[in-house]
């Protein structure tokens, strides 16, 4: 690279190449000043008055706000009174996991069956893609009036004479899979213990590597700690607190699956025409079906796009707003979200500090799903 | 090719049916909510009764969106406001860098360009207090003004990415080959880049076109109550609970319709600019 730089560079246009440089540099600029204030800055402030008292009291009083270090962060976990953002992480959990398979599901079954050389297959694109166009607000308050509980979906099947259905979309209060706030270390514990064994397993078996044992011990040391420890007593909320997945998450996952799945399919199909024809041929010679071909052939070189969408999708189910806004308005708590809760304590409390709060425990969540992607497919692109 | 599809439909005749069976069954049911939009819109108040809610009326009369346009009149104007200089000024500004991050790379580039790409994932919330905090000290918040500056500001990376990406596919040879002309910077960007820059400007105009119009985050938070956008206006409008559904759905589609055109009539375009999102595509 820098080899090549010198040579392009030789003397006689010398001059003038480092002059178009200099300009080149002054033109982005003001771009890269407006991103590192609007983006690095305004992060790097946020997570200051996370860590202080900021609210409307403090700003009238016009002192600095006092530096109250992690307390804040400390009483989202455990304090009595901000039990909506524990609801929250809750609800975010479920909601992204139910809104990844689905739009997944749908998206990759539709792109398979697009790609099977139907007739009119632009016009079936055209119809699952096009509520991308809309915004989450107009998706909303259509997806309202179709959950009404006591027509809309539950009336559609009394029209060939069945029994009207009786579930009470986003107003439901049921919820099932219930745990106490105060179990979270421990299923936290075990998720990331699974995981870990998981991926030792899949090291041995792909590249028999000796890192696959520091994994599996890694693993099953943290299997040790929560089965023998007392990992419940990290958290001090004294009142037993139930959390569940509540049903009423079901309405926002058909409304935004429904908005979302026409580009997972758009994703796949995309990655679907990259695949050689030669390759399906030559699987088929070797006497596979026609659905051996997708399982052995295809579905594999899929594996890359399933996770850029999943990155897509997970990194906007964590910081939903305006759909669980214009579904919920901030009183429906069974359907809350972390980005609301922030809206609701800084625009209605006025209590900066905790709104900041929430939305940093956001931004983390959201980095660690989007840097490692950012940094992958940047250094995939290298050879550019 | 075509041969082994014959052969295949000759073999299984019974799985194009299933295929096109299910196909239309999923078409139709994403299409349900277009149809609940127009039956409920058509409608007038009276006739709106939840047991015949999936019927459409005998009378149909276009009261409803009448009613809706009176309502969203002013927002639809300021969204109109919004879009179009925030859209043009971050178009042209991405294509300034995509130039620059393409074809003058400097040391550096790749990293402050990753830095920049991180700025359209982020959840907005983590920069809206300070956001606010600053454009009140200017004199921008609660006015379309600040509105325009902040979609600009926040619209960088994905037309810079957009853009960046469009011109890695021009050969540097006709680069070089301005070069040798005589053309500096701008000489190239203007006689050899700009003129074969539209579907590139097509791509990165309807994608910011469609994200402004759709927006809320901001609209609801910046906005005045003269400058609010036209999703702000149906949100509140929904959540009053005392608009009929009728006005509701018609508004609805009222919101819905510059960008369900967009989408009609450029949709190659569209999906361009939604695969460039997901970085490779």
């Amino acid at each position: 690279m820098a080899a090549q730089a010198t040579v392009s560079s030789a003397p006689p246009r010398r001059r003038r190449f480092n002059r178009d440089r200099l300009t080149a540099i002054l033109m982005i600029l003001p771009s890269l000043i407006f991103i590192a204030i609007f983006v690095y800055g305004f992060i790097a402030q946020t997570g200051y008055t996370s860590l202080t008292d900021s609210n409307a009291l403090q700003q009238l009083s016009r002192l600095p706000a006092n530096f109250i270090g992690f307390s804040n962060y400390n009483d989202m976990i455990n304090g009595t009174l901000n039990e909506r953002f524990r609801t929250d992480m809750v609800n975010t959990v479920f909601f992204t996991v139910l809104f990844i398979v689905t739009c997944l599901v749908l998206g990759i079954g539709l792109a398979i069956l697009l790609d099977q050389k139907v007739k009119g297959e632009s016009i079936f694109r055209t119809i699952f893609l096009f509520p991308m166009a809309l915004s989450f607000v107009v998706t909303g308050v259509v997806w309202k009036w179709l959950f009404n509980p006591t027509s809309g979906l539950n009336a559609l099947p009394t029209l060939i004479g069945l029994p009207r259905g009786e579930f009470r979309w986003f107003i439901s209060q049921e919820s099932t899979l219930n745990f106490f706030w105060q179990d979270v270390p421990t299923i936290l514990g075990f998720a990331v213990a699974a995981i870990l064994v998981l991926a030792a397993v899949y090291f041995w078996i792909k590249k028999r590597s000796m890192v696959a044992a520091f994994v599996m011990a890694g693993g099953l040391l943290l299997v040790a700690l929560v089965t023998f420890g007392d990992p419940n007593s990290l958290i001090t909320l004294e009142r037993p607190e139930q959390k569940g997945f509540n049903l009423a998450l079901i309405a926002l996952v058909v409304a935004a699956a429904w908005q979302m799945s026409g580009y997972t399919m758009a994703m796949y199909l995309a990655g679907l025409r990259g695949i050689p024809e030669e390759l399906r041929e030559a699987a088929r010679v070797d006497g596979a079906s026609e659905f051996g071909v997708y399982l052995r052939v295809v579905l594999p070189l899929l594996a890359p796009i399933t996770l850029s969408a999943m990155i897509i999708l997970g990194h906007i189910s964590l910081k939903i707003f305006d759909l669980a806004y214009t579904m919920g308005g901030g009183d429906n708590l069974f359907i809350d979200m972390p980005g609301l809760n922030m809206y609701f304590l800084t625009f209605r409390g006025q209590d900066f500090a905790r709104g900041a709060t929430v939305a940093m425990v956001m931004l983390v969540m959201v980095a660690f799903v989007i840097v490692p992607y950012l940094i992958t497919q940047l250094r995939g692109e290298k050879s550019l | 090719m075509t041969t082994s599809t014959l052969a295949g439909q000759k073999r299984r005749p019974y799985s194009r049916i299933l295929i096109y069976s299910v196909l239309v069954i999923v078409a139709v049911a994403f299409l349900l909510p277009v149809y609940m939009v127009l039956v409920t819109s058509f409608k007038t108040p009276d006739q709106v009764d939840i047991s015949t809610m999936w019927v459409p009326s005998i009378a149909p009369s276009l009261a409803s969106f009448n009613d809706a346009m009176q309502e969203l009149a002013p927002n639809f104007g300021n969204s109109v406001l919004l879009v179009v200089p925030a859209t043009a000024i971050s178009a042209i500004l991405g294509s300034l860098n995509g130039y620059v991050l393409s074809k003058w790379q400097f040391r550096g580039a790749n990293i402050l360009f990753a830095l920049m790409l991180f700025g359209m994932f982020i959840p907005y919330q983590a920069i809206l207090i300070p956001l606010v905090q600053f454009l009140r000290s200017i004199g921008l918040y609660g006015n379309l003004g600040g509105l325009i500056l902040v979609h600009v500001v926040y619209g960088l990376p994905i037309t810079t990415l957009i853009f960046r990406n469009y011109y890695a596919e021009v050969p540097t040879e006709l680069l070089e080959a301005g070069q040798i002309d005589g053309a500096g910077f701008f000489g190239i960007y203007w006689h050899v880049l700009l003129p074969i820059s539209i579907p590139g400007f097509v791509v990165v105009v309807i994608w910011q076109f469609t994200q402004i119009w759709n927006e809320f985050l901001f609209g609801v938070t910046i906005a005045g109550n003269n400058s609010q956008p036209i999703t702000v206006a149906l949100q509140n409008l929904a959540g009053s609970q005392i608009v009929e559904w009728n006005v509701q759905m018609a508004a609805a589609f009222l919101t819905a319709l510059p960008t369900l055109l967009v989408y009609l009539l450029l949709g190659k375009f569209f999906i361009r600019g939604l695969l460039a999102g997901s970085i490779k595509g």
